[in-house]
């Protein structure tokens, strides 16, 4: 018998299986067929990607005011930095660009407060967000008091507007939705079934619809003269829209907690409202992230669809823009600029609820 | 995707029911000097007639009928209230009183004349179906087009005026149709097709996207009646008669040569009909219930009809579109007003 008592010192492993090389070779040229795929994935990457470059960034004009300092050639980034506030801001007047830029500024920090964990006071910046700020929102932004001029909601638009819909259809359609969610499930006949109407009326008609109904048909129906303003048309639709949707996710989310919890905390002595909002709810929203997620995301690219009813979102201010004149023939350059701003929104809430997920993880995760 | 036309019905009987309502309402004259704007109803963007400028401005031609009501009205063309409404919920908008104006390349036809409770105060631009043909073809009349491949925009009626010209004419078409106005433009370029048909006024701005404008022309020949104007509420006689006559005086100071610049020199015209336009011999608009200078204001502020249709569609815009019919009925086009006297 050989014993030794050494221990083999550890040995680098061997040159063939390390290093970029050996990860080209065991990923992506690891067998004939793969190296064939890869080298054809290499050059429609290559046809891609040289002409795109060439004509966003090599062969685009950056600078300059009208279209003849444009060559056609690339991009025509002029056409976009010329029209940047009215992409922001709409048709808001330039002289009051203070007004959204304060709310724009609160907004952004009221977000970061409440995304970055270390920061205390949560709940009154929850509470500020939630009762005051919407106050100095539509007091800053639509004025008429305190001397600040009115700037009638016509005038509102793009990434303004967007987010204004975006986020009052999301503030309204969750608490919304939970009701519903709650009232679905509910044992009480009339609670119930009123829930279920609605949710399967909003849900059964499509969004467009919807909008054309507030905005063409509801002005019809109301005495002449008694006009509810059409952004507010707009958000309300939205909002009852959307919360049909959430309702739908969060029952999906109440399904999946197991009666005994509820059970559990009914044998406890707690009352209904208890239940719910210390044991069940917050199991089961934690669990809904994605799904509500998706919602919103989904909730921000279907605003664009105001434009139909002539409000100006982003897309639509983008339109109008390409309808003036002395900007005809940059379509592409508008939609890419417009696609840019989405993927930017939904890119950070999708990377946010991930993060929450992996936050909240407490072993749920299957 | 909803059938456009049902919608279009739907709306049009529920507005039935009620135009009854609104030829009881109150006076819009009244309302828009209280208010102090006057809501005018205008495109969600098209090229020389409705379109926000660099600085957020509506600039266009069917705009300057709404800064000609308001100054006429309020002594001020920026005292107006822009609301952009889409093809369909344009007549709504007018009925429900959310606008005053409606100026937004509405086709003047004997259907939204008489069943919508709305009245058409004039024509602001005649338009028709045109072709667009390159250059190297050598046609010059819509006449030489047999046997051509068109390019068409599904849809719209164009589709319609172009096979009733055809069979009327005993000539043969090959239609190539394509869903967006940005695809026609690309299958023209890419050859798919000889010509290109559509309104006059948007094959001026569908040349201007081609990669080589100049190679292209639009013909002279018009093949549909497309009389575009401003409208107004049933009912309410002084309102159309303000919109009517702002769209008349600023005809009227073409003729006479008073424009933009020199309109404050021709307050001393010894010309009756200057004098008379301008409200020095006499007060024309009393009968409006408007004050002695609301066509000075008018064309002053906005200018005349040349000044208006030169700079947003003209020849000091990018789209270059002709006089042709919108000249002056003296210059062989049909822009005739009557006098003001």
């Amino acid at each position: 018998m050989i014993h030794n008592k050494e221990v083999i010192p550890p040995q680098p492993a061997p040159k063939g299986t390390i290093g970029p090389i050996a990860w080209l070779r065991g990923n992506l040229f690891n067998g004939p067929i793969n190296s064939l795929f890869t080298l054809l994935g290499l050059y429609v990457l290559y046809l891609l990607v040289v002409p795109t470059v060439q004509w966003a960034f090599i062969n685009a004009d950056w600078v300059g005011t009208s279209r003849e300092d444009c060559s056609r050639v690339g991009a025509c980034w002029v056409f976009v930095n010329a029209r940047f506030n009215q992409f922001v801001y709409g048709l808001y007047p330039s002289s009051e660009y203070w007004r959204p830029n304060i709310v724009f500024g609160m907004f952004a920090a009221i977000i970061a407060w409440m995304v970055i964990p270390r920061l205390p006071f949560k709940r009154w910046v929850a509470v500020f967000a939630l009762l005051v700020f919407p106050v100095i929102a539509y007091v800053l932004l639509h004025g008429g008091y305190f001397d600040l001029p009115r700037v009638s909601t016509h005038r509102w638009g793009g990434l303004m507007l967007t987010l204004l819909l975006a986020t009052v259809g999301m503030v309204g359609a969750l608490p919304i939705g939970i009701v519903l969610a709650l009232g679905r499930r509910s044992n009480m006949p009339i609670v119930k079934s009123f829930c279920v109407v609605f949710i399967e009326f909003w849900r059964g008609v499509p969004l467009i619809t919807i909008l054309f109904m507030a905005s063409v048909m509801l002005p019809l129906f109301l005495p002449t003269g008694m006009g509810v303003d059409r952004l507010v048309r707009a958000l309300i639709g939205l909002t009852l829209f959307q919360s049909a949707y959430m309702a739908e996710v969060i029952r999906g989310g109440l399904q999946a907690i197991p009666k005994g919890q509820e059970e559990a905390a009914a044998a406890l002595g707690m009352t209904y409202w208890k239940r719910m909002g210390l044991i069940v709810m917050p199991q089961a929203l934690k669990m809904m992230i994605p799904g509500i997620v998706n919602t919103f995301i989904s909730l921000f690219k279907d605003t664009t669809l105001v434009m139909i009813i002539g409000l100006f979102d982003l897309l639509g201010i983008v339109q109008a823009a390409l309808s003036d004149s002395r900007w005809l023939g940059f379509s592409l350059e508008g939609y890419v600029f417009a696609a840019f701003v989405f993927w930017i929104f939904c890119f950070s809430m999708s990377r946010y609820s991930q993060y929450l997920e992996r936050k909240l993880n407490t072993g749920h995760k299957r | 995707m909803f059938n456009k036309k049902h919608l279009a019905l739907l709306v049009s009987a529920g507005s039935i029911t009620l135009a009854g309502a609104s030829t009881a309402q109150a006076d819009t004259f009244e309302d828009t000097v209280n208010r102090g704007a006057v809501q005018c109803g205008v495109s969600d963007g098209l090229p020389g007639f409705s379109a926000p400028d660099d600085d957020g401005n509506w600039q266009g031609l069917d705009v300057d009928v709404c800064r000609a009501v308001a100054a006429a009205v309020l002594g001020d063309a920026e005292a107006v209230n822009y609301i952009s409404l889409n093809a369909v919920e344009r007549f709504t908008a007018l009925q429900s009183g959310e606008v005053d104006v409606l100026s937004r390349n509405t086709t003047w036809t004997t259907t939204r004349d008489t069943t919508l409770g709305l009245n058409f105060t004039g024509v602001n631009f005649y338009d028709g179906q045109g072709f667009m043909v390159a250059r190297d073809l050598g046609i010059s009349s819509a006449d030489e087009l047999d046997g051509a491949s068109i390019c068409i925009q599904s849809g719209t009626t164009t589709e319609l005026n172009l096979a009733d010209y055809f069979r009327a004419n005993g000539m043969d078409f090959n239609p190539i149709v394509f869903d967006t106005s940005e695809q026609t433009v690309g299958g023209y370029q890419a050859g798919r097709c000889d010509v290109l048909t559509s309104d006059t006024s948007q094959l001026a701005a569908l040349r201007i996207q081609l990669d080589d404008p100049e190679a292209s022309m639009i013909l002279t020949d018009v093949i549909s009646k497309e009389p575009l104007g401003p409208v107004v509420r049933q009912g309410d006689d002084v309102w159309f008669n303000i919109v009517k006559w702002s769209l008349f005086a600023m005809l009227n100071a073409e003729e006479y040569g008073v424009t933009s610049e020199n309109a404050e020199e021709m307050l001393e015209s010894e010309n009756p009909d200057i004098a008379r336009l301008l409200g020095q011999d006499g007060n024309y608009g009393e009968g409006m219930g408007l004050e002695a200078d609301w066509a000075y204001n008018i064309i002053s502020q906005v200018g005349n009809y040349a000044e208006s249709f030169e700079r947003n569609v003209g020849m000091d815009s990018p789209l270059e579109i002709e006089r042709g019919a919108n000249a002056l009925w003296t210059d062989g086009g049909f822009q005739y007003a009557p006098p003001i006297r």
